[in-house]
């Protein structure tokens, strides 16, 4: 099995003032091809942190970070962004979508951005998936908070992504909402056969996953498998 | 490392669905922004359109304007040399004769003021004068009658056949004068036209030394004539025989430098709305990109590149910008065809409309590039959004904005150096302007940044909780204080400028009443003539209020260099009028009131010995280009009159009052060849009436003026001007107003969801209404008032320097305006928060 995320000496800091707050210190994993995996701890781990650099939104101070066989050090702004629109999937917890977009605008640009043609058929599939078939239309202020996070979900696998990363995914939702992104994500998940990444605080969430690390201010607690 | 293709496929007709995708969602926050642009348009469009139709009618029809291809004028009887000249030419195809003078109308008992004109020959060469009836204009020379302007005979309700009486002939009027090539409608209100035929013209007994007689020759050219080179191989020549060349090209240009300061205004405010239109841009796609900054940085996320969500950005701008400049432009070409109704009598043409390609082209594209230009800064931050923004909220990389700010700041100072430089013309001007809107930006935004560190160092902390509130939003993260302010600031700057320099330039329009002042000129007085038209003055119980002698001259060298020399050098700046006019200066030991030395020291009184110490206005300094103590002579027919300038002098000239470039002192013009003025004040219309009917009777070659009935015409002019300036400025002021509201509104959505969240934790309405008041009094009252004082600053300085027009200040600009834009910010900032007030906080948070 090939190696989709691979982690090494990863360190962050920032600098306030005279300060150097430092985030993340020392940071190593590697995640396999269609491997889930999560990241818990505390507010404050340092666990979105990781994510954005893993997924090449933020950069690092020091060590590697190689995604899909790319060193994200080696890219420039532009370049990590063609990387995340060919390979990376993305769920957040304030789900992100493009307010002036409508559900199915939302799930059409990472494909459009493939130059992809005839893809209206793919999208309203995916909505179906995610029991939003009825609502390709909608601008998601017309939507409630579950409804968003599905058509998140939607948007994240549109383009067969080689990693998806999702940063909280039921943090802004009810237990019964939650429940159910959830289901439908791991269930996508294994359809798209996609690597997964999941940051969050829930313990439930992150069994779940076959592997998960814990983070406790900036370091690595606990690596442990799950399964 | 794995070999990967680094190419994004997205497409630039993706790049254009995206932006038209965010275009539809959010084109209700845009159209205040197409509105400045269409208001700012439309007023260039206008203008420049109205400019181009005038000029290509002045160009067309400057042959229909004089009447000929070319004019030999002169204001005496053709000598020998000027005879021969004109024959040579091939002798003039027309000639005129004509005189001021009074017409008196037996049927009415009335009289009045007219140019009587007297034509020989087939005039008009070109165009066609008009009368009623038709026939009238060929039969008035058969039939020895005479052509009466149309309002006169309106006035004086004459009909055909009636009579006027000019100097001792008596004639029947044939027709009315209702348009005669080159002459305006002001000119004959004025002083309306009579004409007689020519061979009457001497038994009129008025053709007589000392009357003011002008003589034009009408000339037809070949149509392969160089009208310049016989225009400057003449024009020395004729200099000597005191005549002039004026062709049918020249005419055309110096009746559109006539319109220079009228131009000048409406350009001034096409350049405002533009300006204003500009600043609405800048403010409201500020304001608009910053609120999209969570959706560029999920692009991003998604795998946007950072060209590509600056060119999504850009196409919604240059569209916005398409749609505001076509609607501008169409707009301006409607509003266009309402000038020429407008200004009717002001113009020497009828303006034809036509669609300028040109007009279109720069509507069009002034309005796409002032989109894309003054939108560069909120484009180019796009570009330093980082997609980690989905993940945290944390500000766009500033330094890196603000090193781009250095190179977009120039584009935008060049473009607005462009833009006045294509409406005003004039690189000087230009470049004065632009200093001064640098000046006032910047001041405004020192000012704003002081008042955001004053209010943190001395921020009242024993205010209640909503007035504490509303204050800090005024520097809290994501404020728009700088934003709104210079927005306020230049936009109440611009809209009180141009209301100044419009008050200004009415003011100066208007004729200043005196009640103390003579109210009758009777002009053209030989000096036999004054004991008998004191003794008719006497005879009404009238006091003759002064006695005025005039001297006609020319002036022969300054500084003993002749005039023929100084006219060959074009470097050394004197205006032609001061080295070819013929100046009427009179002689006395004391000021009037409508006049004050400036410099030197009057003298009234001389010595024929010496050099004559002679004071000059300062207007005659200037185009003379002379200072005191400077030598010039006069030629006063024939007599050369060595001169100094002893003093200078400021004169009213608006006063109504005999007031002269050139004054000598007593004792040495007493035997100088002149005429006299007379001046007396009747207290009545009847008694005036009276008056100029008795002096038309006994002294027929004396002209009568009779100011107030003057000043009624001149008033009805003026208050046409000033209706037409007022239409323009108002609508400059309209394109401000909009791109205020513009400007507060697109704030709205910046505290809509703190609002939402005050209120629920608990604040009542009320509470967010004071909040809100005291947010936006600050920012009205400190934009609207820094914006003011910089406006007097640059009002007077347009005054003084552009439009050498008084500097008039009034309570509207000083107080009214910027307590108005201060209050229409508080309200469109109350009106934004209704929106928080009627929805629940729930919707609005849910975003």
């Amino acid at each position: 099995m090939s190696q989709i995320l691979n982690i090494k000496n990863l360190s962050k800091e920032f600098k306030t003032g005279d300060q150097i707050l430092r985030i993340l210190e020392d940071i190593n994993f590697s995640l396999n091809e269609k491997e889930t995996f999560s990241i818990v701890g505390p507010s404050g781990s340092g666990k979105t942190t990781l994510l954005g650099i893993c997924a090449g939104l933020d950069s690092t101070s020091s060590g590697d970070v190689e995604l899909c066989g790319v060193n994200l050090g080696d890219l420039n702004e532009d370049e990590k962004a063609i990387l995340r629109s060919q390979k990376v999937g993305f769920i957040f917890q304030d789900f992100q979508l493009l307010p002036s977009l409508t559900a199915l605008e939302n799930i059409l640009v990472p494909l459009e951005l493939q130059g992809h043609k005839d893809i209206e058929k793919i999208g309203i599939e995916l909505l179906e998936k995610v029991n939003l078939g009825d609502r390709k239309n909608h601008y998601p202020s017309q939507l409630s908070g579950g409804e968003q996070q599905r058509v998140a979900m939607a948007r994240a696998f549109a383009n067969n992504p080689t990693i998806l990363f999702a940063d909280e995914p039921t943090g802004n939702l009810d237990e019964e909402s939650g429940e159910n992104v959830v289901n439908l994500l791991l269930e996508l998940n294994k359809d798209a056969g996609t690597t997964l990444v999941i940051v969050t605080h829930d313990l439930e969430l992150a069994k779940r996953t076959q592997r998960m690390v814990v983070l406790k201010g900036g370091k690595i607690q606990k690596e442990a498998s799950t399964i | 490392m794995t070999n990967h293709q680094f190419k994004s496929k997205a497409t630039i007709g993706w790049l254009w669905k995206m932006s038209w995708r965010d275009w539809k969602a959010s084109r209700k926050k845009l159209y205040l922004i197409i509105a400045s642009i269409v208001l700012g348009i439309s007023a260039v469009v206008a203008i420049q359109s109205f400019g181009a139709n005038l000029k290509a009618q002045i160009k067309e029809d400057s042959k229909k304007l004089m009447g000929a291809d070319y004019i030999v004028s002169s204001r005496q009887a053709p000598t020998e040399k000027l005879s021969f000249i004109l024959d040579s030419l091939g002798g003039a195809k027309a000639q005129e004769i004509n005189f001021a003078s009074m017409a008196f109308f037996p049927k009415s008992e009335g009289s009045k003021l007219v140019k009587v004109s007297g034509y020989s020959g087939d005039f008009p060469i070109y165009g066609e004068l008009e009368t009623f009836p038709v026939e009238a204009a060929d039969a008035y020379f058969k039939h020895k009658g005479a052509l009466v302007d149309a309002t006169t005979m309106l006035q004086f309700d004459l009909r055909l056949g009636d009579s006027v009486k000019i100097g001792k002939l008596t004639f029947s009027i044939i027709g009315s004068l209702k348009s005669i090539p080159g002459k305006s409608a002001i000119s004959s209100s004025i002083m309306p036209p009579v004409f007689i035929p020519s061979n009457q013209l001497d038994s009129t007994g008025l053709l007589q030394a000392g009357s003011r007689v002008g003589y034009q020759y009408y000339f037809k050219a070949d149509s392969l004539q160089n009208l310049k080179a016989l225009e400057q191989k003449l024009e020395i020549v004729l200099d000597a025989e005191n005549a002039n060349i004026t062709t049918h090209t020249s005419a055309g240009e110096k009746l559109g430098k006539a319109y220079n300061n009228f131009s000048m205004f409406l350009n001034l405010v096409a350049f405002t709305a533009l300006l204003l239109g500009c600043l609405g841009i800048a403010s409201a796609t500020n304001i608009y990109i910053k609120e999209k900054k969570k959706a560029i940085a999920v692009l991003k996320c998604i795998g946007v590149t950072r060209k590509q969500t600056f060119l999504i950005y850009l196409f919604q701008i240059i569209f916005i910008g398409l749609i505001g400049s076509i609607l501008g432009t169409a707009l301006g070409l409607f509003l266009q065809q309402m000038f020429p109704l407008l200004l009717k009598e002001f113009l020497p043409v009828g303006v034809s409309f036509f669609i300028s390609p040109k007009v279109i082209a720069l509507g069009i594209g002034l309005g796409v590039v002032m989109s894309v230009v003054f939108s560069l800064y909120p484009l180019i931050s796009t570009w330093f959004v980082t997609p980690n923004q989905v993940l945290r909220a944390q500000e766009t990389d500033n330094k890196n904005t603000k090193i781009l700010g250095y190179i977009i700041a120039p584009t935008i100072t060049l473009t607005v150096f462009l833009f006045s430089y294509l409406l005003l013309g004039e690189i000087f001007i230009s470049i004065i302007f632009l200093i001064a809107i640098v000046l006032v930006f910047t001041a405004i935004r020192l000012l704003a940044g002081l008042f955001i560190v004053m209010i943190k160092k001395s921020f009242p902390k024993q205010w209640s909780f909503p007035s504490r509130q509303g204050l800090s939003n005024l520097f809290r993260p994501g404020n728009q204080t700088i934003t709104l302010i210079l927005c306020i600031g230049v936009g109440v700057f611009l809209i009180n400028t141009l209301y100044l320099t419009k008050d200004g330039l009415i003011n100066n329009a208007t004729v200043q009443k005196d009640s103390n002042i003579a109210n009758i000129l009777l002009l053209d007085i030989q000096k036999e003539q004054i004991p008998g038209i004191r003794g008719t003055i006497a005879g009404f119980n009238q006091p003759v209020i002064d006695e005025i002698p005039v001297i006609a001259m020319k002036v022969h060298s300054i500084k003993g260099i002749k005039t023929l020399a100084l006219k060959a050098d074009s470097t050394n700046g004197i205006k032609e009028w001061v080295l070819d006019g013929i100046f009427r200066a009179s002689y006395r030991d004391s000021l009037i009131s409508s006049e004050h030395v400036l410099e030197g020291e009057w003298q009234g009184t001389a010595d024929q010995s010496e050099v004559i110490p002679i004071s000059i206005g300062k207007g005659f300094r200037k185009a003379g280009k002379l200072e005191l103590d400077d030598e010039i002579t006069f030629n006063v027919q024939g007599v050369l009159m060595p001169c100094k300038i002893a003093s200078i002098r400021n004169i009213e000239w608006s006063s109504m009052q005999m007031n002269f470039a050139v004054i000598f002192p007593k004792g040495v013009m007493e035997d100088a060849p002149q005429t006299n003025v007379l001046t007396t004040k009747a207290p009545t219309d009847k008694i005036a009436a009276n008056l100029q009917r008795a002096l038309v009777k006994k002294h027929p070659s004396v002209t009568v003026i009779d100011i107030r009935s003057l000043m009624v015409v001149v008033e009805g002019i003026l208050s046409k001007i000033a209706l037409v300036i007022n239409f323009l400025a108002l609508f400059s002021i309209l394109t401000g107003f909009i791109v205020l509201v513009s400007a507060v509104r697109t704030s709205k959505f910046q505290r809509l969801k703190e609002n939402a969240m005050l209120r629920t934790i608990g604040a009542t309405s009320k509470q967010i209404v004071k909040m809100t008041i005291v947010e936006y009094f600050f920012l009205g009252i400190l934009g609207a008032f820094s914006g003011t004082v910089l406006s007097l600053i640059a009002g007077k300085m347009l005054a003084v320097y552009t439009f050498k027009a008084p500097f008039v200040v009034s309570w509207i600009p000083v107080v009214f305006i910027p307590l108005l834009i201060t209050l229409l910010v508080v309200i469109i900032g109350v009106l934004n928060n209704l929106s928080v007030m009627k929805t629940s906080p729930k919707e609005i948070l849910k975003g």
